[in-house]
């Protein structure tokens, strides 16, 4: 929702990289070290619960139901890899880890490519109504999304789409649209003019200085977007609920996991070890660039 | 042709980016877009309302009978009652700690990971989210952290998810959980945004901490207390994942967006449904306002 604070982010941005500065702004006169054990308190406090469940995951099913995870930290060890075997052999988690990469990879390019389309017309085209257009698809940002799937289920299933991946391809790059051309909008209409004026004097098509000057120069933007996209449709259960919930074979993990969940109690091994195999890919993406992430939260981060 | 447009852009320099006259291939440019957006945002819009003055199965007009509904229902009540709950202690306390966290750690050498540690759960989907905090509020104490915790203070055992008393606060804890990482960099970005002169200025003219903080610090992070605060404003109001597996709206915990998943796509009554998610619309008009006079500011600045 900093939405429009791109110019400001950027200097901001600059900084928010950069070393702490000497002292911090307010608490300079408390003692350092009680500050530093304090945030190490908080945030070993806020790692307590995904800790306790990649421990739980590791634990056998006996061990899970019978004593708390923190129990298994100390010998005798006990852990095992036979609940991620399970999980992944017999209750269908293989094929929902499949089917959410299925969905997950179309559904961030898709809206990338014509997201990136549109907002390079709008940065740097003229054409009527291009303002109103634009502010139009701003304003969109942060209509929930709950408005259109009653009309959109009625129309998938009038055309056969309800419970097929193609279903949640279409609509999670149309949801994900305002957002993508908002953002890069912003981004392509910040390059230097003079490179797209000498490209264009080169007698550049607008095709060519897209793909050779616009994509090349925007790597950052591109990669703030495909890792928010690819999270945000990795990690969405209502839209796959409506869309595929009644298609068993189709279904992301979060909606096979979110059902197993119902049927708690005996199921904790198949729980812990499920919903792992779950987070670790968006883990893995996070970490590996979790500068991009940041960059695209402070360049704004509203979606409907 | 390309000349004499260059010339033309050196030597007025219209706001307009690009030079080249107006350019009708631009409309197959943003054509897909525009279209999947007026498909799934325009179109869409005007079929709920329609929907949300029908019947269950938009067979016949009913007039306001399903607004009435959602204002004088008991669930329903319930759920706009919570969801009020929500938006109060959600924002507050994940503003607040961030706020909080972001001025401590903005001192502290391990700053990066500190900020990685509260960061983490944003990665999560709602969905991991609460099988995670199923670990934690458990009514066992071989299983739930909490009541084993607490089990050594000698509180007895607490049903955190089924006690109506306790239990939507539980849940807008998972919320506080997942998002307090993000307002905390926002802000933090925001507190190193401060110039260094206007802070040794500041301490010059012999302010104290608290000085330096209402006067100086608040003003100036003012307005991105805000846009985090409109975010959380925004997710909270469509909050259901988390109450979807956790509770399922059952034992008082029920919100607007779980009841328009419950009417429209459970009982089927789309009425009912779209009524609700006209609510959730109007009640992020103004925002969407905000937003579009905020672009259309800068735009006019650039």
């Amino acid at each position: 929702m900093s939405v429009t604070e791109q110019p400001a982010v950027s200097s901001v941005r600059a900084k928010a990289l950069a070393q702490p500065r000497e002292g911090g702004v307010f608490l300079r006169s408390f003692n350092n070290s009680l500050v530093t054990i304090l945030v190490v308190v908080v945030a070993v406090l806020w790692s307590i619960p995904t800790f306790g469940l990649f421990i739980s995951s590791f634990r056998p099913p006996q061990a899970i139901a019978s004593s708390g995870w923190w129990t298994g930290l100390l010998p005798p060890w006990q852990f095992t890899i036979q609940n991620y075997v399970n999980v992944i052999q017999s209750s269908g988690m293989g094929q929902a880890f499949l089917s959410s990469l299925i969905i997950s990879i179309p559904a961030t390019i898709l809206p990338m490519l014509l997201g990136a389309f549109a907002a390079y017309a709008f940065a740097w085209m003229r054409f009527p109504f291009r303002n109103a257009l634009f502010f139009g698809v701003v304003a969109m940002l942060v209509v929930p999304n709950q408005i259109a799937l009653a009309p959109i289920l009625t129309i998938f299933t009038q055309l056969g789409l309800t419970g097929q991946y193609a279903a949640l391809w279409i609509a999670h790059t149309a949801f994900g649209l305002p957002f993508a051309v908002f953002l890069l909008r912003n981004f392509f209409a910040a390059l230097p003019k003079d490179l797209l004026e000498s490209a264009y004097i080169d007698g550049a098509s607008n095709f060519r200085t897209f793909w050779t000057i616009i994509i090349p120069l925007s790597v950052p933007a591109l990669a703030s977007l495909a890792i928010f996209q690819f999270m945000w449709v990795w990690n969405d259960l209502l839209i796959a609920l409506i869309f595929v919930g009644s298609n068993p074979a189709h279904a992301p993990m979060t909606v096979v996991v979110a059902n197993l969940v119902g049927s708690y109690g005996e199921d904790w091994q198949l729980l812990t070890a499920a919903s792992f195999l779950m987070m670790i890919l968006p883990l893995v993406v996070f970490f590996s660039m979790q500068r991009y992430f940041i960059r695209g939260i402070l360049a704004g981060s509203v979606k409907g | 042709m390309a000349t004499v447009a260059r010339e033309r852009v050196a030597a007025t320099a219209p706001p307009e980016k690009g030079g080249r006259g107006i350019s009708w291939t631009a409309l197959i440019w943003i054509a897909p877009a525009v279209l999947l957006i007026v498909a799934f945002f325009i179109y869409p819009l005007i079929q709920t309302l329609i929907y949300s003055f029908e019947n269950a199965d938009s067979t016949k007009f009913v007039g306001f009978k399903n607004y009435i509904f959602i204002g004088t229902d008991p669930d329903m009540i319930e759920a706009l009652r919570n969801n009020l709950l929500w938006l109060v202690l959600g924002t507050l306390l994940t503003v607040g700690l961030g706020l909080i966290i972001a001025v401590l750690v903005d001192r502290v050498k391990i700053e990066a990971i500190i900020k990685s540690a509260l960061f983490i759960p944003m990665a999560i989907s709602f969905v991991g989210a609460s099988v995670i905090w199923k670990f934690v509020y458990d009514y066992s104490p071989q299983i739930g952290l909490l009541n084993a915790f607490l089990g050594l203070f000698h509180v007895p055992q607490q049903a955190w998810l089924q006690n109506p008393a306790i239990d939507n606060f539980a849940l807008i804890v998972i919320y506080t959980w997942m998002w307090t990482g993000f307002s905390m960099v926002i802000i933090s970005a925001a507190l190193k945004g401060i110039p260094d002169d206007v802070i040794e200025a500041a301490k010059m003219d012999g302010a104290g901490r608290f000085t330096m903080f209402w006067s100086i610090m608040m003003p100036m992070i003012g307005p991105t207390l805000g846009v985090v605060a409109t975010t959380m404003i925004i997710n909270i109001l469509k909050i259901f994942d988390v109450i979807y597996v956790e509770t399922g709206g059952n034992y008082g915990t029920d919100v607007v967006a779980m009841e328009f998943y419950t009417r429209a796509f459970t009982d089927l009554d789309y009425g009912k449904g779209s009524a609700l998610a006209i609510l959730l619309t109007v009640v992020i008009i103004p925002v969407m306002i905000i937003n579009v006079r905020r672009m259309r500011r800068e735009e006019q600045g650039r």
